[in-house]
This record gives structure tokens, C-alpha cells and sequence, in this order.
């Protein structure tokens, strides 16, 4: 099969590899009719992301056909199904709290050493995220073998397109959960740093959850725009002082609960980003907290902070004392997708969430090639790619 | 246990700063020289955890390095087990005290290639599942040239034990064990 292949910072190929096949009883495998390219793609491809192995193949949000069924899956050859980026066995003490990004058995017992060593305890399994995350094949592919498919794939009713069940994979339940671990009160004022696709999810779930206002911020025209359309008032921080609109528009109170959702490869040239900056290029450190620390001074006091966004190791400049100063609290995690994937999908049913709003370009699977370097250099024009196997 | 050791805290042996030699002699006498001690949860009750270990021949299922147990009775076994440079050692071993639902402790009957004892002792955690600790004491072969390749090459006992106990939690828990593997061919050449 043919499968969109990582060789290094900037290089991404499609290479030829051998089929996926049932290996465990729980197994499914898929034929891949849409798969997206996510902006923590972008961290791999920009060559953040340690334990990435020349040849791996990429993606983890996909979804498709089974045709293939272990002993022990619920699924049936035929059905469309959308994949959760998150390996989670179900099984487990976590799996059974529904913290799935947090399972203990999704990583094979190898790869869960370095996860262990970095960050204390293994973590799941992702799709297609390096080696620290399990070194499975990921979704830019033409099949896809998938492990627990009796817990972790949602089978789609016929006759719904896959454009609008397609992110239910992670980037809606991901906004969704950053809404949530909000702790959203009616009347609430919120602010999202970032309307990429998750940041956007994350105004359409605020809303939902009754969110009085909530503003956006980024310095992406386009993307502000779109977050305009479900309603956020927004800021553009190349032409707006982001504390001081914030104070503003909410009476010197500021927001009531503030949403991170830019992550480790922030934007803009403030101070503290360049310095962050040259700290990750000289290994003084790993990852970039500009919108972070924003977030953290505009937060009003008692408030709350979620930070949906990817980081993978160590900051400094931790604005320590204004949080601690003003007791605010910190909700984050990987997308404890399995918990959130049916009651979305019934949204999407309902016409309450719009998601394809947000697919700018529709692509052959065999151009990702070209896909990945104009999402990473025109982000603005390509806020999303869908890439199709078989499409001409 | 604690009582043998060389320090003063309540700290698990697997958490000793002291020189491991040194706290195996304190808790197992001279005659081994490497301890090594992992503990790990698993979400089932302490009755099926105990009896699937107990069955020695299930043991190959998740332990990477162990190529076949050949059980001869209830208390004697036949080890044959991979070692660095694609050669395998082999040992009778005899159970040497157990309680159902509670311990297991083996040891290597005289002439084994590698010298070495186990035990293993489960606890009931109540909603938590069961606690498994295996402590494991051997010698490692040809002293400490024997234990640097035994590292290069990951059969050293300490990293072999966290991984083994976690293929454990795996199968009891998920009925299999993860793997990265596309395709069985993949999984052939990939191993546990």
C-alpha cells in the first residue's frame, strides 16, 4: 500500500509498504476513505517531536471501511467507521474512569520506557506520533491495521458524508474537552488563544456550553473570521495588545476562563518567544509558552485555565506566581476521545456542531507531499486539508 | 523483608540507592550476586491473576526472553531462556514455597547455566485489582563483562522484569499484548 512517510525535519515522501493485517484478536483493519492532516502534524514535520524513526508513516485522523475483523472485534466487514487518534485498551483502571488518553495498556510495553522516564508513567498509544507514543503506523495510508477496534472506533449511519463525522477522530472531541476542562458557567466570559481547528471547536463548544461571549485570538485573518461566523468577538494580536483589549472588553475583570490552544510552536515575535526560541534550537529547552503566559496574566482572579494545546517537555518562565497568586486552576490532558465520540456524533446528527466549515482543500492521498509543505507555509489560506486515497 | 535490608526507611527494594550486591547479600545471603524487584497493578482479582501465573507453562506468553516451560510436576520445571549472542541457557527449577492468592517463590535447581531464584507475591487491592511484585535474584554469567552485554543486548534482568510485568498487566487485562506490528510478518520479526 502506498502511505505518507516521515525521513526527517521538512521531508515527508510517499512511499510503498508492505499491508497491514489482523495481528491481535481485537484487531480491525481499515481501508482509509478520508484522512486529515492535523496541525500537531506540523511539530513532526517541523521536526519537534523526539523518537521519530525514518519511514514512519504519519496520520491520526482517519477514518474508513472495515475489511478486515480480529476474533474478538465487534466490528463488521462493510461498516464505515471514524478512528480515535487515542489508543486506549478499555480495560484498564483509567480506561475505566474514561481517561483513555491516560491508559496503561496502550503502548507496547517497550516504547512505554521512555514515556515513563520522561513524564513518569506511559501514556496511550497515538496513531502514526513517533516511538514515545508506540510506533504504530498512522492514517495517511491506504489501510490501516487498528488495535481495541471493540472500544475505540464509532461506527457513522449511512448516507452522512465523511467531511462531517471525519473529526470526530480529534480535533472536535480535542476542542470539546478544552471547553469542558473550562468548567464553562452561564454567563461566562471565555477567551481562546489560537483558532486553528481545535480553537475553533472550542468557541463552538463554548457557546454550547453556555458561554456568554467568548474571544478569540490569533493573527491569521481568515481564522478569526471563521470564528466570528459562530459568533466570538476577536483580536488580532498583530495589530491589538492582547492584555489590554482583554481588560477592556470584560471591565478590567478579565475572562472568567481562558483556553490555550496554540501549543509548542507559538507564533509571534515577542521577547519571550524569541528567547524561547533560540533555547529550543540550542537544547536549553523544549517548548515555546508564549500564549501560555498570556493566558495566565489575562485569566481573571479564581479563573480557569485549559490548555488543549501539544507540549511535550520543559518551559521556564512558568508565570508561576500569577497563577498561584491569583488561585487559578489548570485543567489539561491528551482527548479522552472514546468518552466524547458518541455524544458528538449525535451533535453533528442534530446539525448543532458544524464541522466542515472548516476543510479548506480536498486532496489526492497521493499529493501529501504537497499537502504538508502548503498547510505548514500558508496556514492562513489551508486552515484544513482532507486527503483521499484513490482521488485523482 | 524489610528488617534484611540496609536501610533504615520503609523504601521497596527495587528503590534501593544502596549497591544492589550488597542488598541482595543482606536479604538473600552470598549466594547471588544481582537483585531486582518491580511491582505493577493489575485490574483483576488476586484469584485469576495467581491462577494464570501459577500455570508455569503461561509464562512464555509475556515473558520475552523465556523460550518454553516444560512443567513436570507441581514443584519442578524445565527453563530454557535466550541469552545475548542468539544462545539460550537452561535450568530446572523447583518451587520452593507458595500460598495460594498470596506468593510463589522458585529457585534453580544445582547446574544451572545461570543461577537464580524468583518470587513472586500478589496482593489483593481491593477496586484497584491486584498488586504483583517480582523479586528476582541470579548471578549474572561471566561477572561484569557477562552483565554489559547482557545490557547491549536488553536481557538484563532489571529492564527484562519491568517489561515482562507489564506484558503481564497487558494480557490479564486486554486478553492481548500491544503491539506496533502492521501485519503478522512484522510481528514474526518483531518479537513480544
Amino acid at each position: 500500500m502506498k502511505a505518507l512517510t516521515w525521513h526527517g525535519k521538512h521531508d515527508v515522501r510517499m512511499d510503498t509498504h508492505p499491508d497491514p493485517g489482523i495481528v491481535n484478536p481485537r484487531d480491525c483493519v481499515i481501508k482509509v476513505t478520508s484522512t486529515a492532516i492535523c496541525g500537531s502534524d506540523l511539530h513532526l514535520y517541523d521536526g519537534y517531536i523526539p523518537t521519530m524513526k525514518s519511514g514512519d508513516i504519519l496520520g491520526h485522523e482517519f477514518m474508513g471501511e472495515v475489511v478486515e475483523v480480529g476474533a474478538k472485534s465487534t466490528l463488521k466487514v462493510g461498516q464505515r467507521v471514524v478512528v480515535p487518534f487515542t489508543i486506549s485498551c478499555g480495560a484498564c483502571y483509567h480506561c475505566g474512569k474514561h481517561q483513555y488518553s491516560a491508559c496503561d495498556n496502550g503502548l507496547p510495553a517497550d516504547n512505554q520506557d521512555i514515556a515513563q522516564t520522561l513524564y513518569g508513567h506511559p501514556m496511550a498509544g497515538l496513531f502514526g506520533y513517533s516511538h514515545m507514543t508506540g510506533g504504530y503506523a498512522g492514517g495517511q495510508a491506504e489501510y490501516v491495521r487498528v488495535p481495541f477496534s471493540d472500544i475505540g472506533p464509532i461506527v457513522i449511519p449511512d448516507g452522512v458524508d465523511d467531511d462531517k463525522v471525519l473529526f470526530l477522530s480529534d480535533i472536535l472531541p480535542t476542542g470539546w474537552m478544552a471547553a469542558d476542562n473550562a468548567d464553562i458557567e452561564p454567563g461566562d466570559t471565555v477567551a481562546v488563544w489560537g483558532c486553528g481547528p481545535v480553537g475553533l471547536f472550542a468557541v463552538q463548544s463554548a457557546f454550547l456550553m453556555g458561554a456568554e461571549r467568548v474571544i478569540a485570538i490569533d493573527h491569521f485573518p481568515r481564522r478569526l473570521e471563521l470564528a466570528k461566523r459562530f459568533g466570538a468577538e476577536t483580536i488580532n494580536f498583530e495589530e491589538t495588545a492582547v492584555y489590554e483589549a482583554l481588560m477592556e472588553m470584560t471591565g478590567g475583570i478579565g475572562p472568567d476562563a481562558v483556553i490555550d490552544s496554540v501549543g509548542l510552536e507559538a507564533h509571534g515575535f515577542f521577547v519571550d518567544n524569541i528567547i524561547d526560541q533560540i533555547k529550543v534550537s540550542t537544547f536549553l529547552g523544549t517548548d515555546r509558552i508564549h500564549a501560555l503566559r498570556q493566558a495566565i496574566i489575562a485569566c481573571r482572579k479564581g479563573g480557569r485555565v485549559s490548555m488543549p494545546a501539544v507540549y511535550g517537555g520543559f518551559v521556564d518562565k512558568f508565570p508561576l506566581g500569577a497563577f498561584m497568586q491569583k488561585g487559578l486552576t489548570l485543567k489539561t490532558g491528551q482527548t479522552h476521545v472514546q468518552h466524547y465520540m458518541p455524544g458528538l456524533l449525535n451533535a453533528i446528527l442534530e446539525d448543532k456542531i458544524d464541522t466542515t466549515f472548516l476543510i479548506s482543500h480536498h486532496m489526492p492521498l497521493d499529493e501529501a507531499p504537497t499537502g504538508y509543505k502548503m498547510f505548514h507555509d500558508h496556514q492562513d489560506e489551508y486552515t484544513k486539508i482532507v486527503l483521499k486515497p484513490g482521488m485523482n | 523483608m524489610a528488617d534484611a535490608t540496609l536501610r533504615s526507611d520503609d523504601g521497596p527494594v527495587a528503590a534501593s540507592k544502596q549497591d544492589p550486591a550488597a542488598e541482595a547479600k543482606a536479604l538473600f545471603g552470598d549466594a547471588h550476586q544481582q537483585v531486582t524487584a518491580r511491582s505493577v497493578t493489575i485490574n483483576k482479582p488476586v484469584a485469576e491473576v495467581y491462577r494464570f501465573f501459577r500455570d508455569f507453562r503461561n509464562l512464555p506468553q509475556f515473558m520475552e526472553n523465556v523460550v518454553s516451560i516444560t512443567v513436570a510436576d507441581d514443584r519442578q520445571s524445565h527453563w530454557v531462556v535466550k541469552a545475548p549472542g542468539g544462545k539460550t541457557v537452561e535450568w530446572d527449577a523447583i518451587v520452593t514455597d507458595e500460598a495460594p492468592d498470596r506468593h510463589i517463590a522458585w529457585e534453580s535447581q544445582p547446574g544451572a547455566d545461570v543461577p537464580n531464584s524468583g518470587r513472586v507475591e500478589f496482593r489483593d487491592a481491593g477496586q484497584r485489582g491486584t498488586v504483583v511484585t517480582a523479586t528476582i535474584t541470579y548471578d549474572p554469567p561471566f561477572g561484569v563483562v557477562g552483565k554489559i552485554i547482557a545490557k547491549m543486548f536488553q536481557r538484563e534482568p532489571a529492564i527484562q522484569a519491568r517489561r515482562d510485568l507489564r506484558r503481564f498487566k497487558q494480557l490479564m487485562e486486554t486478553g492481548e499484548i500491544a503491539t506496533p506490528a502492521k501485519n503478522k510478518q512484522e510481528f514474526e520479526e518483531m518479537g513480544l
